[in-house]
């Protein structure tokens, strides 16, 4: 990789100042990142560790019910933590990657990566989360804008992610068989005022919300509400592990797999 | 250059590292502990498996700089030190679950730290811990029957 | 070993633990990569990202200016240095010799694939390397890539080497004599299956990425290489003689802990040569470390074959004639042995378990530009073995027969039996191996199962295959015949020390397989003493006999034999001693449990006392023999071994999503005599997953552009460990070999060559069964989308 100054602050508003220098860049877990800059695709000229902020580490309640995960929080204790709180989203976290990368990632860098097979703007999507920053809150639907791209400004951080837990919610996720990365994968969530479907992996456009599934299922949540119901190929992700008629087909089937194992 | 300071096996290290120094080559090239390898450039074959505060980490895949202060167990220090192999490293010795010993050093790790979060893990559970860590050699085979085994689990033993 | 036994505790036979594991297990083995050099420098290639093109320049002048940079290396600087040499000469079906493209260790004039060399830069640091091979300014004018193997011999296709004037290598038929016979069986059949298909292409993916240390000794003009080979002799005969001109008594070459081969490290590659080049120009070591992502553009691939199958049979079902049409991949160079994959190693295995009177088959291997393509891991047998198995299985489907059955009434029975594809069978028993796998397969609980997976809405299938390999490989002569350039003997010296103990210094090379644990057996076993008496070294030229390395299943069928030969005169010449020592004639003296006695008597003398009377000639027949207890042997086999077998796979298909789950797998194999049963089960653990990663997951895939789609981890599937099952193995059917010392015949390729088939036969009846009768045949890798796409058809 290129060399780079690291510098590893403790606080927001240290990484922040920190970020504040040209071509300075956040590093989270480093899951994604660290290959990348071993590519040599990324080339920082500093690299701000948000390793040891404690501040935005940890899981808990809010006054409103809501799941509030710091953007510094692991997959792994995401998994451990909000398991009694949130289960869809503490199972969804527990299939992250590998054990070891579950280790080391973070919420807040997969959602600032975006990757457009990542499992976490699923959930946050479906969720209806409002991702907080130091700057500002940003509802999900918002934050999101396709494929590596989202609302976050140059040196903005994810400081939280605040998620509203539904009343029955479930993650479906059918792996690419190399990188396990979700080859299509879709989260289902239902609450009291609808319910709402994301879809990752699937969309050149990353994320996105199936809202005709959606409307639907609001009616009746049960699998055979989606019968009538396709997604069309056009905008999917065409590979080697899949064409976009396949996407399509799979958005449905797991779509149908999560309303029924959600109950 | 800055300088990093951590515990690895117990022992107190300290070395100046650029920012890009990974954990693993700090490992290797630093204290010489070559027993930590690098099979992949994408954080997936897990041949370069240790613990950062007693958890399974992919040494490729962490400065050394994040590993500041923190505990650092790698395969060099699984063993007594009078060379007992400890009851995972004889459990791949008595099942047959290595051959090249290249991946091992990881495997070995990932199994230590999966029976540290879950002491009786079922044969699936084995299974999905080890997502990954890539064998090219044993078809899993032994391996997973020798993470059984060393959690006390009844298994036919491959060496008899 | 027959199960009834109790295991024995040490010798052949007894499932003794491995010692290497030991520092495999203590992170203290001493793999290449572990390897540092005082004053060590590193290089970084230049590598094309293009397929296909003519170099215009090469300026390295900013490249060479940066920080740490020693100097910048290109095609120019090897002027006087020969190509990378290829092993095997394939003779055509009209008698010319193969096309045979120059293999410059720095692209010179043209790049042929994406990862083709260009420059290399040598700097303090790895990544100082790094920056400066960025600095190279490369200006190549991008020409049209031929990545189709068809496509590559239409006229007008652009030629990957000029100067051939063509991209057929070669066009070989075998038997050529055949093909009048077969055609005319095939008039006269009952009936014809055929079958168009694909082998797809493979990256081998030893989890040790390969790795080569240079170092140069001025004051004795010594050169040292240390690498990652399967066979370190091959490669000091190879880079010696034909690519630097260094003799041999100058160059060692050390292949130390080596974390995998399959194949892929069999294989002379420019990188060896350069470092031991530029270590000689730089007077410094030099250390290549490849990255995961170059190995997938430097490493040669395996299979990439496509061929047109058919089969005749007659009304019963006996096999009548088969023919086929394959297209070969050599990619952009000949690699080391590749000609020889689709050919020598590919033809000769096609009447498989069966009595086919007339078999022919043609092979037309073609240039693109690719990465080269060599042997993998079973090398030509697995494509072999796909072909007739699968298109057996759809015949028995297209006549209303019992796949089993019809396998059954063409197998071959009576040994030696000698195919109409010049070889020899010399023993097997393939009913045996069909009957004990019909056992441990548990095939009559298989109806119960197919209703368990119904009920949670799955498709169960259950697919059935046999395989034939020839391995041991094999006669000098004959292999020199069919255009080898190289002996296929191996060699050993055993030494035996004053006080018993025994060091085995062989040509083979372990790289996984154990051989310091078996081959220590072997010699515990013939003396009667101790495993940890015998110490085996291997990998180092400087201190082994001229060995041709491991790989073809051949170390302890080759090897193993002359450690034999030399543990025979070993053991000959301490009769003698001790004859002279216990005042007996040599006829009379028997060795057992370590110790020489006089038949009939209580007299006896230890193996020690013997050994230590060897080297201490104080009461001694000087006369006779000389002082000292040590021989080398070579062994050239006559024939090739040929381990069989029987596999059985059972899946569940997902008819949702098309995702395919082996739920059970069993496999029977005949290797003859068994050594370590405990390691021998693991080779086949190991290949049995090798075979589920080709038929399910792993595809080298380029665009028509000449990239690689599946360029890393993140594309190319590799096996994990919740994508198998546990293995059911058995090897208690045992024909022994005839024509070597321990009666084996090899164990290391098996798995991979016979799962292929059984997983394809397993989801084509699984969907067969579904009512997708329309569903034939499906490429492998068979991944969910393939999977869902076949089913969509009707």
């Amino acid at each position: 990789m290129y060399a780079f100054d690291f510098v590893r602050p403790t606080s927001v508003a240290d990484a922040v100042a920190a970020l504040g220098e040209a071509d300075a860049q956040a590093l989270g877990g480093g899951q994604t990142l660290i290959p990348a800059l071993k590519q040599r695709l990324a080339s920082p000229s500093t690299l701000v560790s948000l390793g040891a902020i404690a501040e935005i580490r940890g899981v808990c309640l809010d006054d409103d019910g809501r799941v509030c995960i710091g953007g510094g929080t692991t997959h792994a204790t995401v998994a451990r933590q909000a398991a009694a709180h949130y289960p869809a989203l503490a199972a969804m976290a527990g299939r992250i990657g590998d054990p070891a990368v579950r280790n080391r990632g973070t919420l807040g860098g997969s959602l600032a990566n975006n990757d457009p097979s990542a499992c976490y703007p699923a959930a946050v999507l479906a969720s209806n989360a409002t991702v907080i920053t130091n700057t500002r809150r940003i509802a999900a639907d918002d934050y999101f804008q396709g494929m590596f791209t989202t609302a976050l400004e140059e040196g903005e951080l994810i400081t939280e992610v605040r998620f509203p837990v539904p009343q029955a919610a479930n993650y479906q996720k059918f792996v690419q068989p190399a990188s396990r990365f979700a080859l299509t994968a879709v989260f289902v969530a239902r609450f009291a005022d609808g319910v709402r479907v994301a879809v990752t992996g699937a969309s050149e456009e990353g994320v996105f919300r199936w809202t005709e599934a959606e409307a639907a299922l609001s009616d009746s949540f049960t699998p055979g509400a989606l019968a009538a119901l396709s997604v069309p190929a056009d905008g999917m992700i065409d590979d080697l592990h899949g064409t976009p008629e396949y996407r399509a087909h799979l958005v449905r089937v797991l779509t149908g797999r999560a309303v029924a194992a959600a109950g | 250059m800055t300088k990093v300071s951590m515990r690895v096996n117990g022992r107190p290290v300290s070395a100046e590292v650029e920012g890009r120094t990974l954990l693993v080559q700090f490992l290797r090239e630093g204290l010489g502990l070559t027993g930590t390898h690098v099979g992949c450039d994408t954080a997936q074959c897990g041949a370069c498996v240790v613990h950062v505060d007693g958890r399974a980490t992919k040494a490729c895949n962490v400065f050394a700089m994040d590993c500041d202060g923190a505990e650092v167990a790698t395969i060099e220090g699984m063993a007594a030190p009078d060379g007992t192999l400890s009851p995972i490293q004889q459990a791949f010795q008595d099942h047959h679950g290595l051959q090249c010993g290249f991946c091992t050093p990881g495997m070995v790790m990932s199994a230590a730290a999966l029976l540290d979060e879950n002491p009786r893990p079922t044969e699936a559970e084995v299974r999905e811990y080890l997502e990954g860590n890539i064998c090219r050699c044993t078809g899993y085979h032994n391996i997973v029957k020798a993470i059984l085994a060393a959690s006390g689990q009844p298994v036919a033993v491959a060496a008899e | 070993m027959p199960k009834d036994h109790a295991p024995k505790d040490r010798g052949i036979g007894a499932s003794s633990r491995r010692r290497e594991d030991v520092r495999f297990l203590t992170g203290t083995g001493r793999y290449t990569d572990d390897i540092n050099l005082h004053g060590q420098a590193h290089v970084a290639f230049v590598r094309s990202d293009v397929a296909h093109g003519r170099i215009n320049a090469v300026d390295t002048e900013a490249a060479a200016a940066m920080p740490g940079v020693l100097r910048v290396f290109t095609a120019a600087d090897f002027a006087s240095a020969g190509g990378i040499p290829c092993g095997w000469q394939v003779t055509d079906r009209h008698g010319a010799v193969m096309k045979e493209p120059k293999h410059p260790i720095l692209a010179d004039g043209k790049v042929r694939h994406v990862g083709d060399p260009i420059a290399a830069v040598v700097a303090e640091t790895y990544e100082q390397a790094r920056d400066a091979a960025e600095a190279v300014v490369v200006d190549i004018e991008e020409l049209p890539a031929v990545i189709d193997m068809k496509a590559a011999i239409e006229d007008d296709s652009p030629l990957v080497h000029d100067d051939l004037g063509t991209n057929l290598c070669y066009d070989w038929g075998f038997v050529e004599d055949n093909k009048a016979k077969v055609d005319a069986a095939f008039k006269a059949a009952h009936h014809v299956t055929t079958l168009e298909l694909v082998n797809n292409r493979l990256i081998p993916n030893a989890m040790e990425p390969r790795v080569a240390v240079g170092d140069y000794a001025f004051g004795t003009g010594d050169h040292t290489l240390y690498t990652t080979s399967q066979n370190p002799h091959v490669i000091r005969l190879l880079m010696g003689a034909f690519v630097l001109g260094i003799p041999e008594h100058k160059l060692r070459v050390v292949a130390p802990d080596v974390g995998g081969g399959f194949g892929s490290k069999i294989f002379h590659y420019a990188e060896e040569a350069f470092v031991t080049f530029a270590a000689k120009a730089l007077r410094r070591p030099v250390k290549w470390t490849c990255q995961r992502s170059e190995s997938f553009m430097s490493d040669a691939h395996g299979r990439d074959h496509v061929t047109k199958i058919e089969l005749a049979l007659d009304a019963e079902g006996h096999f009548q004639a088969i023919r086929t049409e394959t297209y070969a991949n050599m990619g952009a160079y000949l690699s080391t042995f590749a000609p020889s994959v689709p050919t020598w190693l590919h033809g000769t295995l096609m009447a498989g378990n069966y009595k086919t009177p007339n078999i022919y088959v043609n092979v037309k291997a073609v240039f693109t530009n690719t990465v080269p393509v060599d042997a993998y891991r079973g090398a030509g047998r697995p494509e072999a073995t796909y072909q007739l198995e699968r298109v057996i299985d759809m015949a028995a489907r297209e006549m209303g027969m019992d796949p089993i059955e019809l396998r059954r009434k063409n197998f071959v029975t009576e040994f030696p039996y000698e195919t109409p594809v010049a070889v020899v069978y010399d023993t097997g028993d393939y009913h045996a191996t069909m009957d004990k796998l019909i056992e441990i397969a548990d095939f009559a609980g298989f109806e119960a199962r197919r209703a368990e997976s119904a009920k949670k809405g799955l498709l169960r299938g259950l697919g059935i295959n046999c395989y034939i390999e020839a391995c041991g490989i094999a006669p000098s002569q004959l292999v020199g015949q069919l255009g080898a350039r190289a002996g296929l003997y191996e060699s050993a010296t055993v030494r035996v020390n004053a006080t018993g103990g025994v060091v085995v210094m062989t040509g083979s090379h372990s790289h996984g397989q154990g051989h310091e644990t078996s081959f220590a057996q072997v010699i515990s076993e013939m003396i009667g003493i101790q495993e940890d008496q015998v110490e085996i070294v291997h990998g180092d030229t400087a201190n082994t006999p001229m060995g041709m390395g491991t790989y073809g299943s051949r170390s302890i069928a080759v090897g193993g034999s002359a450690m034999v030969k030399a543990a025979t005169k070993v053991i000959d010449k301490a009769r003698k001693i001790a004859a002279h020592l216990l005042e007996a004639s040599d006829a009379d003296i028997e060795l057992k449990d370590g110790k020489f006695s006089v038949a009939g008597t209580d007299k006896s003398v230890e193996w020690g006392a013997v050994t230590l009377a060897a080297y201490v000639p104080h009461n001694y027949p000087l006369d006779q023999i000389e002082p000292g207890l040590e021989e080398t042997a070579f062994y050239d086999p006559s024939n090739f071994t040929y381990p069989a077998g029987a596999y059985a796979c059972e899946v569940e298909v997902d008819p949702d999503t098309g995702k395919v789950t082996v739920c059970r797998f069993a496999a029977t194999d005949d290797f003859g005599n068994i050594i370590n049963p405990m390691i021998v089960d693991g080779q086949v653990h190991g290949g049995i997953a090798q075979g589920i990663g080709q038929a399910l997951l792993e595809n080298a895939s380029y665009d028509a552009d000449g990239q690689l789609l599946s360029g890393s981890y993140m594309d190319y599937a590799m096996p994990r460990a919740d994508d198998v099952p546990f293995y059911t193995v058995d090897h208690s059917c045992q024909t022994p070999c005839t024509h070597n010392p321990l009666g084996v015949k090899g164990c290391g390729e098996a798995g991979a060559i016979g799962t292929p088939p059984a997983v394809v036969n397993a989801v084509v009846d699984a969907l067969q069964r579904a009512g997708h009768t329309h569903v034939t045949h499906i490429d492998m890798p068979l991944s969910p989308a393939r999977v869902w796409a076949a089913m969509q058809t009707n």
